[in-house]
């Protein structure tokens, strides 16, 4: 009888504190847990009698790579419960400087995190000697990025020129304009980039997942649209509660999600593609279909290269929205409060993040939930991890444990988003 | 000849959002150059390999909240020649201090289904708290350029060039009109440290605190100009009981206001 026990008590090159622990007994898996120990913050407890108005800035504080996630999740909740709407130019900036934060986080998590698992290397310091262009393309990209967050935003990480309403300041075209040449520097690297990934060597693993994306009819979905799965959700905003429930397990300071009813559900790149395919420019589409994609992508590994396509869109996507500027006269909408709840819901890089706020007459919270995208992909990386392991059973110890933090790296899962501590509203029995 | 030993660096995470240390990654076009000046030994968010300590720099981002953290924090001190905070949260316990003002219980039973699988302290303190600290650099989050001019320093032995006073005197040259003369902004400006670069009033936005309390703050004069604008108990509060609420002087000034 032989047991073997694999353990990594701090899963490097993933954003927050979480640990990985596999339990193999006579070449049978025994036990798989993807453990997070990140302290919980409170996020949810201490929001509850803050202004509606600084909801944005303080959720930003969440995630220190995707603020615009929380900032712009927050005040779209804030606008619902106002009955106010915020379209046209204000409404295009929101999308440009989501773009931006795509662009620096999934660059961030492609090249520096993420593809030295697939070329050998412990980091992107060490893959630089060997590839240094590749890394240096890849600074040169995150920072496009960054910029977009530091025109639009003020600074790279919290930005502070959100609102509810809008923005403190529109910029002007020519402050925009500058931009130009280096984003179509970054459209045309970007599809070298996706070309070098698509060369990567790809483990054989395709799942059956339920993906759960937001949706829109005219665009790639990112700051507006339904609720919509590959299995047959199809749902407002609103209706998030009545299609995820979270529940506490043990092992985690993170809620875990799940599909009412039925199981896990897998958010980010991978569902975002996979059910919003046709709305891709077809740039995007013809990129993809040379990178050996198909019009559904049902392996995790493949997400480095879904990242790329998704960052190639977000590179011609800031273009359009940069060519078709007009400043508009106000640079915010005015909002007053009025009791009631709202619900806000964007397509963070790493997949839906849930909004939702009650306040009183006077614009004071009383209720908050927030919902990570990490939170819903926790069970399904650790379905992903059982189905990994079982067959590869006979690799030595090393290798079995750099594969199964590949593996988690497929999420680009963000461990600080996932424990600001959720709000309860199912326990698992 | 000899081989340049490289200086080791750790950077260490405690509470917090990620971003501070992130703003090590932000720094596209010097990241490649710190990487040649020092030995990045033990950096998880960036790398799997991990060299054994003794450290000659520790940057250590977020606040202590857990019993297991405040011994961790212990080790760190050890393992490392100059201890460095980065951030609100390292240096003031950061947003998540919120709870210091409320019973921690009441938040457990109000977010946990089951609170026994639950180990946290009642409040978020700074790393300061419970070990000796050689320099504290501030922010929510810190700025990029603050953070390469603290690591070249203390690698050529000198002081750091990080100035104590407000963000007025960033604001006033950066030629900003200032909000709350013109406008009857709430700007928390004059009792803030400089760091950020003023970047919210020249945004048309108050500034809300983000590099803490400047070198002795008159918070008590600030307060009192901002209720001749017309701002009530409530909003002073809260404006001082923001990312860097734990600090002292902004905790005495928004117990002032409860």
């Amino acid at each position: 009888m032989s047991e073997r026990t694999i353990k990594v008590d701090y899963l490097a090159r993933v954003e927050g504190e979480g640990a990985m622990f596999l339990k193999i007994k006579d070449d049978k898996v025994e036990d798989i847990k993807l453990k997070i120990f990140e302290p919980p913050r409170f996020f949810e407890a201490f929001l509850r009698g803050r202004d509606f108005r600084e909801a944005p800035d303080i959720t930003a504080r969440i995630c220190g790579i995707c603020p615009i996630a929380y900032e712009l999740g927050a005040s779209y909740a804030m606008e619902d419960a106002c009955g106010v709407t915020v379209g046209e130019q204000l409404r295009e900036l929101r999308r440009l400087i989501y773009c931006g934060e795509w662009i620096e986080s999934h660059i961030l998590h492609m090249a520096m995190l993420h593809a030295p698992d697939f070329l050998g290397y412990q980091d992107a310091i060490r893959m630089a000697k060997d590839h240094p262009d590749l890394v240096k393309n890849a600074l040169r990209l995150k920072k496009i990025g960054n910029d977009i967050m530091v025109i639009l935003g003020g600074r790279e990480i919290h930005p502070i020129n959100l609102c509810v309403g809008g923005f403190y300041k529109v910029p002007q075209r020519s402050e925009l304009n500058v931009m130009l040449d280096e984003l179509q520097w970054g459209r045309d690297a970007m599809i070298g980039l996706i070309k070098l990934i698509s060369t990567f060597p790809m483990p054989d693993f395709t799942q059956e997942y339920e993906f759960i994306a937001m949706s829109h009819p005219d665009e790639y979905a990112i700051i507006e649209g339904r609720l919509i799965s590959n299995k047959g959700i199809d749902v407002p905003i609103k209706g998030y509660d009545d299609i995820l429930v979270e529940s506490h397990v043990e092992h985690s300071t993170s809620l875990h999600s799940h599909v009412k009813g039925r199981g896990s559900a897998h958010v980010g790149p991978l569902a975002r593609y996979s059910l919003n395919f046709s709305k891709l420019t077809p740039l995007c589409q013809s990129v993809a279909k040379d990178a050996g994609l198909g019009k559904t992508c049902n392996n995790p590994f493949q997400s480095i290269i879904v990242r790329g396509i998704e960052t190639l869109y977000a590179f011609e996507e800031s273009i359009r929205i940069i060519e078709q500027y007009e400043p508009p006269e106000e640079s915010r909408v005015d909002v007053q409060p009025r009791a009631g709840t709202g619900y806000g819901c964007t397509e963070a890089p790493r997949g839906i993040c849930y909004h939702r706020y009650t306040i009183d007459d006077s614009g004071i919270i009383t209720d908050a939930k927030i919902v990570s995208p990490t939170a819903v992909n926790q069970p399904t990386i650790e379905q992903d991890l059982w189905q990994f392991v079982t067959p590869n059973l006979k690799m030595d110890d090393e290798k079995l444990q750099w594969h199964c933090e590949q593996a988690i790296r497929n999420y680009d899962p963000c461990i600080s988003c996932s424990c600001h501590f959720l709000k309860l509203t199912v326990e698992r029995s | 000849m000899t081989t340049k030993v490289k200086p080791k660096l750790a950077v260490y995470k405690f509470a917090s959002c990620d971003g501070c240390q992130l703003s090590l990654l932000d720094c596209e076009d010097e990241l490649l150059a710190v990487a040649g000046e020092v030995e990045i030994a033990n950096f998880p968010e960036a790398s799997r390999a991990v060299q054994e300590g003794p450290y000659d720099l520790a940057l250590v981002e977020g606040s202590i909240t857990t019993a297991h953290d405040a011994q961790r924090i212990q080790q760190v001190r050890k393992d490392s020649k100059f201890v460095v905070t980065i951030g609100a949260c390292a240096t003031a316990g950061g947003i998540q201090a919120l709870r210091n003002f409320k019973d921690v219980k009441d938040f457990v039973s109000l977010v946990y289904a089951k609170p026994e699988y639950i180990q946290t302290l009642a409040t978020s303190t700074a790393i300061a708290d419970h070990i000796s600290v050689d320099f504290e650099l501030r922010g929510c989050p810190v700025n990029k350029y603050q953070l390469l001019e603290l690591i070249s320093a203390l690698l050529s032995g000198r002081r750091p060039n990080v100035p104590t006073y407000s963000t007025c005197v960033e604001c006033k040259r950066r030629g900003t009109v200032c909000v709350m003369v013109a406008h009857g902004t709430m700007c928390l400006g004059p009792v803030t440290q400089a760091g950020c670069g003023a970047i919210c009033p020249a945004f048309n936005r108050g500034c809300y605190g983000c590099f803490g309390p400047k070198e002795i703050p008159n918070t008590t004069s600030l307060s009192s100009w901002l209720k001749k604008e017309g701002k009530d108990n409530g909003q002073l509060m809260r404006a001082f009981r923001g990312f860097n609420a734990n600090a002292a002087p902004f905790r005495k000034e928004s117990e002032c206001h409860e």
